[in-house]
């Protein structure tokens, strides 16, 4: 998922997969996927619903909204921390913090999948009596609908997660003239035929762009009007310069604790146009209650001093890393890719970020824990399985073996505090190792995009990466695969633009054994991950963790692995 | 009208040096140029730091100590990392670290040369378009005039911060690149023209103004009936006449310029990196105004000091050289 201040974090999926893939294979039709995982601080979650501590206003601050609230679209983290309270899927993550939050459960599918046909048919019977917010019932037309519109409205994901529905082709080429025949309904039946099997195809279903939605959804974005759901809440009011304003859904009755769960609170207001120095006053004095952004650098001894007990920070599955053009100079050239990885300080890259409590040295495009991650550090002085420490001297010499010495470079860094520091820090490295290097800043809004076309000419930037769903192909296919490099597009997320049909080769043999052998398949994915560090097309800096700061009177944290903070589940009575 | 070779000037010489308000400024100006100035000698005989190059490990000695230039909060939940504060200790980080581990007190003197550089540079270029635009329409009058006088309103119609944001979110990203002229991206040499343009009809026109009343004067009259060519008339009579508006106008347009610089820098569009201003300074302070205000509010403090001694300055030089000008407000 695209790079903010927050993340959308999950980890330690191998096992999940494992047990994800025992059930698919065998046939499951109820139940849930277990993903044992990192432990955050929080409270043990209450197992019914806590009447005394429903009601009240919660109030989030956000320095600014993030766009579309359309689910099928929004591809960001902060719409997704507050979609899942109004929207269902056919499944769900299961809504609680902790290791747990990473099992998949059912949500409007009355259970778990049938799955036959080698793992490319799925069977669902929807849930009776789920209602949106208008008061209409679901039915399979919606379920049929909604699919569709994934294409017709052009999704993000739609080409990745979806391609592998029956006539997932022809809606990519045709939007407008999509009828999917992959996904048929048979009364409350619902049938999704995949042209192969995909081990990761359960999970793309209970993220945000496969929600339900009313059949007569236009099928285009909707920016900034709210559509109509079916979770406990509804989005009442969105103006992106103002607010975002959440009220319950009159016609939600839970059905599921464990997939949509009753919200506490009676309202939750998102309000965007502070600054985060100012979100951290207001939730400090009690004027607010949640800080969305990462608190800034220079707060933070302040909250982790004064404000223990309203801090949680907790692991990301996700990295912040340099992604090397290797296309063009002076990073077409292996050694020159090598000295830059063997150039910087990760442990100097965590101190930018926060200190060593908020962030590990990476070394792998794996995170730790998930499937294929094994401990290997290819640049690191001394030599071991993990980063120790940087090697100037050798960097040098491997820019002058590579030629390209005194080379003009240009970082590119959005402008957010935190990223521009890890830019003058990487502009600086570069400097030292031989090379001209300055430091190029844009907006927010568009480097993402900017330093993914080919057109740019980008040659080195800086950016984070947190994953959609917890699956190894989520970092590795997604980042390095000749498939997710389209030239000229804003939309090509291999940064680097690094295509080798040998590592291609690797992670489509990985992503086959998921299902068949998943030892197997995490032996590939590692074999992968080595493959990509020994040519080096990015820099791993870290992995990241994410301190949230909320008011005093905020009890019942919890800490999703795929949406964060569990907002609708904090108590404000 | 000037008439004597060195009367009016040595007369203006002796009134200013008479004027203690402005000679405190002038030498407080003189200071600080010179401290800017000596930057390098500061860094690397005194300090003995790369004022642009991060130091995130680094380490310096404090009270015989040695300590980080980014300390590591171990209080608490051990959250966050504070750049070393002051020391007080010229050789030792004297006003201690930025968030790169840079040395502050070098980064302020070398910041100051490139901010006092452009602030300098753009107002002999604005004032040196200004006098040229300013005489030409003045003199010239008719379309002439017309042409340029309503390229100065159109410029002065736009809010000078806004323009000059807008130019430097074009020209800052790509460079100017105009027929054999190439600037990079990271040139001095764009903020230096960006800001010379925004602020020439701030000059032009009361230069004009003044020009369009001499033109009319009996010695200019005179000139032209006596066969003199236009150019050698706007050369030799005009342009020593509007001399000492422009000498006035540029400690004062130094000034507005080293702010505009610094706001401009503030806001990323100004000064690049690996360059320095002590705009782009207050920008690296930001982060750290609750737990080190000295990275901010050191280069502020420049700002402002260098701000009033040079306007007090131009001042004196006003009273000194043209005591009926009205310059401020009136212009």
């Amino acid at each position: 998922m695209c790079p903010r201040g927050v993340s959308i974090p999950l980890r330690r999926p191998f096992a999940a997969a494992v047990a994800l893939l025992t059930l698919v294979l065998a046939g499951c039709s109820s139940g849930s996927y277990p993903v044992p995982g990192q432990s955050a601080a929080q409270s043990p979650p209450p197992t019914t619903f806590q009447t005394q501590h429903a009601g009240g206003t919660l109030t989030v601050l956000s320095k600014s909204a993030a766009g579309t609230v359309d689910p099928q679209i929004s591809y960001d983290n902060q719409p997704w921390q507050m979609l899942h309270t109004v929207y269902d899927g056919l499944l769900a993550f299961r809504k609680v913090g902790g290791e747990k939050s990473t099992e998949l459960v059912p949500d409007l599918a009355e259970a778990m999948p049938k799955v036959t046909d080698g793992g490319r048919t799925y069977t669902f019977t929807l849930r009776r009596g789920v209602r949106f917010s208008t008061g209409a019932e679901v039915t399979s037309a919606d379920v049929g609908a909604s699919f569709r519109r994934i294409f017709r409205a052009s999704g993000p994901t739609a080409g990745t997660f979806y391609q592998n529905i029956v006539g997932a082709d022809a809606c990519l080429a045709r939007p407008a003239d999509c009828t999917l025949p992959g996904v048929t309904a048979h009364g409350r039946e619902i049938v999704i035929r995949l042209t192969r099997s995909d081990s990761e195809f359960p999970m793309k279903l209970a993220v945000p762009h496969a929600v339900i939605l009313p059949a007569d959804t236009p099928a285009k974005d909707q920016g900034n009007k709210p559509i109509p759901g079916t979770g406990p809440y509804a989005i009442a009011a969105y103006d992106p310069n103002k607010r975002l304003l959440l009220k319950r859904n009159p016609h939600f009755k839970e059905w599921s604790h464990a997939a949509q769960p009753q919200g506490y609170p009676d309202r939750i207001v998102y309000q965007y146009g502070t600054t985060v120095e100012s979100e951290v006053t207001a939730v400090e004095n009690g004027s607010a209650d949640a800080v969305w952004d990462q608190p800034p650098a220079d707060r933070l001894n302040e909250l982790g001093t004064r404000f223990i007990n309203q801090v949680h920070v907790n692991s990301l599955s996700a990295f912040w890393y340099l992604p090397l053009n290797v296309n063009i100079a002076p990073f077409n050239n292996l050694k020159a890719r090598q000295a830059v990885n063997w150039a910087i300080d990760r442990s100097a890259a965590i101190r930018l970020f926060g200190g060593t409590a908020l962030g590990r040295p990476a070394c792998t495009v794996l995170p730790d824990g998930f499937p294929g991650h094994t401990d290997f550090c290819n640049y690191t002085k001394p030599s071991g399985t993990t980063w120790k420490g940087n090697d100037m001297a050798r960097a040098k010499r491997l820019v002058k073996e590579s030629g390209t010495a005194g080379q003009k470079v240009a970082v590119v860094v959005a402008d957010d505090e935190t990223s521009k520091s890890m830019g003058e820090y990487v502009r600086s490295v570069l400097q030292q190792i031989g090379y001209q290097a300055s430091l190029k800043v844009l907006s927010a809004n568009i480097q993402f995009g900017y330093i993914q076309n080919t057109n740019n000419n980008v040659q080195i930037s800086v950016t984070q990466w947190y994953q959609d769903y917890p699956a190894a192909s989520d970092f590795l296919n997604v980042l390095l695969s000749c498939s997710s490099f389209h030239k000229g597009s804003d939309s090509s997320i291999n940064i680097s633009g690094y295509c080798d049909k040998t590592l291609d080769a690797t992670i489509k043999r990985a992503m086959k054994l998921d299902q068949a052998d998943p030892e197997a398949a995490a032996r590939l994915w590692g074999q992968a991950d080595r493959q990509a560090m020994s040519q080096a097309p990015i820099v791993p800096l870290f992995a990241p963790r994410q301190v949230d700061f909320v008011s005093q009177r905020v009890g019942n944290y919890q800490f999703h692995k795929q949406f964060s903070m569990l907002v609708d589940q904090l108590w404000v009575k | 009208m000037i008439s004597s070779k060195n009367g009016p000037w040595r007369t203006a010489g002796r009134q200013l040096i008479r004027n203690r308000p402005a000679m405190i400024s002038a030498a407080a100006f003189l200071i600080i140029l010179l401290a800017c100035l000596a930057a390098p000698l500061y860094a690397h005989h005194v300090a003995h730091v790369d004022p642009l190059a991060s130091n995130i490990a680094g380490t310096t000695v404090v009270d015989g100590r040695t300590a980080d230039l980014l300390q590591q909060s171990t209080d608490g939940l051990g959250l966050g990392v504070t750049p070393l504060g002051p020391t007080w200790d010229p050789g030792h980080y004297l006003l201690g670290a930025d968030n790169q581990g840079r040395d502050v007190a070098a980064r302020l003197l070398y910041g100051g040369r490139n901010s006092l550089y452009i602030g300098l540079a753009s107002a002999f270029v604005c004032c040196l378009l200004a006098a040229v635009l300013g005489i030409v329409a003045g003199y010239f009058g008719g379309w002439i005039d017309a042409v340029l006088a309503r390229l100065f309103d159109v410029v002065w119609a736009f809010p000078v911060y806004l323009l000059a944001i807008c130019l430097s979110v074009v020209l800052v990203s790509g460079g100017l690149h105009i027929g054999p002229l190439h600037l990079n991206a990271g040139s001095l040499l764009l903020p230096i023209l960006i800001i010379a343009v925004i602020y020439v009809p701030y000059v032009a026109r009361p230069l004009r103004g003044q020009v369009m009343a001499l033109r009319e004067r009996d010695f200019i009259q005179a000139s032209i009936g006596s066969g003199a060519g236009d150019w050698r008339i706007m050369r030799r009579e005009v342009l020593p006449n509007v001399l000492p508006t422009l000498i006035v106008f540029l400690p004062m347009m130094t000034a507005l310029n080293m702010l505009t610089e610094s706001a401009l820098s503030f806001l990323s569009v100004g000064v690049q990196s690996p360059d320095a201003s002590w705009g782009t300074i207050i920008n690296d302070g930001l982060g750290l105004l609750y737990t080190r205000p000295v990275v901010t509010v050191a280069p502020g403090l420049l700002i402002a000091l260098t701000a009033v001694a040079l306007n007090v300055l131009g001042d004196g030089v006003r009273d000194a050289l043209d005591p009926n000008a009205r310059l401020r407000g009136g212009a």
